[in-house]
């Protein structure tokens, strides 16, 4: 029960509980009626009531995404988005959920029949793991956990299991291509996210998320610009969004890993992934916008900063999933492999050496950092931009080899 | 340098984003307090005092209101306007129907002493459930008699509801279209700006034969 009493959340419901005199500081009134020799049934009753409404904040805040991404792409493309069902079309998402349930639960006849039905329920189950460690104020976390960052990033990286599991358990040809892409693009862009989050880790000297919202007196994403441009279009990647959605391009694999799923099953994977947006959002909102620290002059809870900051990435997705076209998946791979490995390299290597220079940064020490930092990140950008296409250098192309974008 | 045009085309969805909306939202939209007020032309305690529950509606943005997309004025609808006091009955329309489905029956006129000089109606049906529109009839009447229409609305569920009866054709509030009729342009009647009614046949006028030099200024200086 240790570690659990430190989260300023699980506290309050803790105390308003148990009659623990421990706790007496933290009450606000004093109804608390469960003994203290019965502490571990209040534990049990606190941690359901936070998972219980953790879910279901989840699940709202996946209705209102669904909302509001319709609505915004709308507006984004010049037209309105849904609007006819309730005010401004809010209700559109319950109608579609209700529509989703009721259909008929198609099951195919080659499918492997455990592992299809399991697929669904891993993409979302880890998401929801998410969002207990990642702190929303400066007390305001479930669980402060000492390996924060790994956890995250091992986390998010399950869903591609589940799409690969989806894609072979369907037994159907698009489904697989589907599932194989995702698994090829996903474990590629594993490997630039997770160099870029060790710059972060670096900065901080913790692996505790707390710590390195701590750590951040700049917000890395303009403290290291290589390393937040990198982390977000790999999380772009990661989350199976545009323009990086070719496992389920409609194209050419119909929907991908997801064309045998129906109803329900279809629901969750749309919910997992809907839901793995906003997770990964607030995952880069700690990371790289330092979470809720804002303006310390105005009198405004971090709280607050955390949810706008959250909100402004989740448009930021939305924004490039209304731009950006679909890449091709040869493109894809090379942007990973030639691109964004490389810059994330730069920028721990770049890190890493002004880390060595300057263990203790002061505010001076932090700007002059900063600004080689900005240096790197145009000039790498210039010199892989000249790299990887060669349209744009201005060399002679021979046009009778084929020559694809990025490659 | 790589990323400037990813740049570009995030700006340009971002024009749009506090750009207009292009979208018209036919037969109805739904608006807040504001656009209600301003659709009805109202002040707000009016607006309460006479609709009350669309006050209400409009406080959750549910009112609705009408809106209907602007029209070119040689839209050639779906009804057909028929002045009767210029028809002679001459069935130009229904002999020049590439598909025959006009159907006219006349009488001897008992209105006029001389006998035969000329026609009652009795019928004068449009059958425009096989109507192609390609205006032929309206192009071939002598006395501009028959015009395109500028409405739009008459999905029926029934092949018959789709026969514009004879009576219908003379009550129907006409508004004609411009199509074949320069005329109509010309006068103040604008089909797409609301200001569609005519409500007397000589209001449109005959289209005039152009002079001389009118048909060199349009034909050959321009070009």
């Amino acid at each position: 029960m240790g570690p659990a009493r430190e989260s300023f959340l699980f506290e309050i419901v803790f105390c308003h509980l148990s009659k623990d005199p421990t706790c007496d500081s933290v009450r606000f009134i004093n109804l608390s009626f469960i003994p203290v020799e019965l502490n571990w049934l209040t534990f049990a009753l606190t941690a359901f009531f936070w998972i219980f409404a953790f879910i279901n904040a989840a699940l709202v805040s996946v209705l209102m995404l669904i909302w509001g991404e319709r609505r915004l792409i709308g507006k984004f493309q010049a037209r309105l988005g849904p609007n006819r069902w309730g005010p401004l079309g809010l209700f559109t998402p319950i109608a579609d959920a209700i529509k989703v349930m009721f259909k008929e639960d198609v099951d195919p006849s080659l499918s492997d029949k455990l592992i299809y039905v399991l697929a669904p329920v891993l993409m979302v189950v880890p998401v929801f793991m998410i969002f207990p460690v990642i702190p929303y104020g400066a007390k305001s976390f479930l669980t402060n956990i000492s390996v924060g960052v790994v956890f995250v990033l091992a986390i998010t990286s399950i869903n591609s299991l589940s799409v690969l599991m989806a894609g072979w358990a369907s037994g159907n040809r698009f489904a697989i291509i589907g599932g194989i892409r995702a698994v090829a693009m996903l474990l590629s862009y594993e490997i630039p996210m997770g160099i870029s989050a060790a710059g972060v880790v670096i900065i901080a000297g913790s692996l505790s998320l707390n710590e390195v919202i701590q750590a951040q007196v700049i917000p890395n994403a303009i403290f290291q610009p290589l390393g937040f441009i990198t982390f977000l279009v790999a999380s772009t990647a990661e989350l199976n969004r545009s323009p990086f959605d070719i496992t389920e391009a409609e194209s050419e694999l119909v929907a991908g890993y997801m064309t045998d799923y129906s109803s329900m099953k279809f629901g969750l994977f749309y919910l997992g992934e809907f839901m793995a947006t906003i997770a990964s959002s607030a995952v880069i909102v700690t990371f790289y916008l330092s979470g809720w620290r804002g303006p310390s002059f105005l009198p405004i809870p971090g709280e607050f900063w955390f949810f706008a900051k959250w909100v402004g990435v989740i448009a930021i997705f939305i924004w490039f999933r209304a731009t950006f076209p679909r890449l091709r998946i040869d493109q894809i791979m090379s942007l990973a492999w030639k691109g964004l490995f490389e810059l994330s390299l730069i920028n721990i290597l770049v890190i890493a050496f002004m880390m060595a220079i300057w263990p203790d940064p002061t505010m001076s020490q932090l700007f002059i950092m900063t600004a080689i930092n900005w240096v790197v990140f145009i000039g790498s950008i210039y010199i892989f931009g000249k790299i990887l296409s060669p349209d744009l250098t201005g060399n002679k192309i021979d046009k009778r080899k084929v020559v694809y974008g990025l490659d | 340098m790589f990323g400037i045009g990813l740049l570009k085309g995030l700006f340009t969805t971002l024009k749009n984003l506090f750009g207009p909306v292009f979208t018209v939202q036919y037969p109805n939209k739904k608006v807040g307090l504001l656009g209600a007020l301003k659709f009805h032309k109202k002040s707000p305690a009016k607006f309460i005092k006479s609709q009350p529950k669309d006050f209400l509606k409009s406080l959750a943005g549910m009112h609705e209101v009408p809106e209907y997309p602007d029209q070119a004025t040689r839209f050639r609808g779906q009804d057909f306007n028929w002045f009767e006091d210029r028809c002679t009955g001459c069935a130009s329309c229904a002999k020049y129907c590439p598909l025959g489905i006009i159907k006219i029956e006349t009488t001897p006129s008992t209105r006029d002493e001389k006998e035969g000089s000329s026609y009652d109606i009795d019928v004068f049906d449009i059958d425009i459930g096989r109507c192609m529109f390609c205006g032929l009839c309206v192009e071939a009447c002598p006395f501009d008699a028959l015009h395109m229409g500028s409405g739009f609305e008459r999905a029926n569920e029934k092949r018959n509801g789709l026969v514009i009866p004879v009576d219908e054709l003379r009550t129907a509030i006409k508004t004609p279209s411009t199509w074949f009729r320069p005329q109509i342009e010309n006068n103040k009647f604008k089909p797409d700006k609301g200001n569609a009614e005519i409500k007397d046949y000589r209001d449109i006028g005959r289209h005039e034969k152009p002079s001389e030099d009118e048909l060199t200024e349009r034909w050959v200086n321009e070009r």
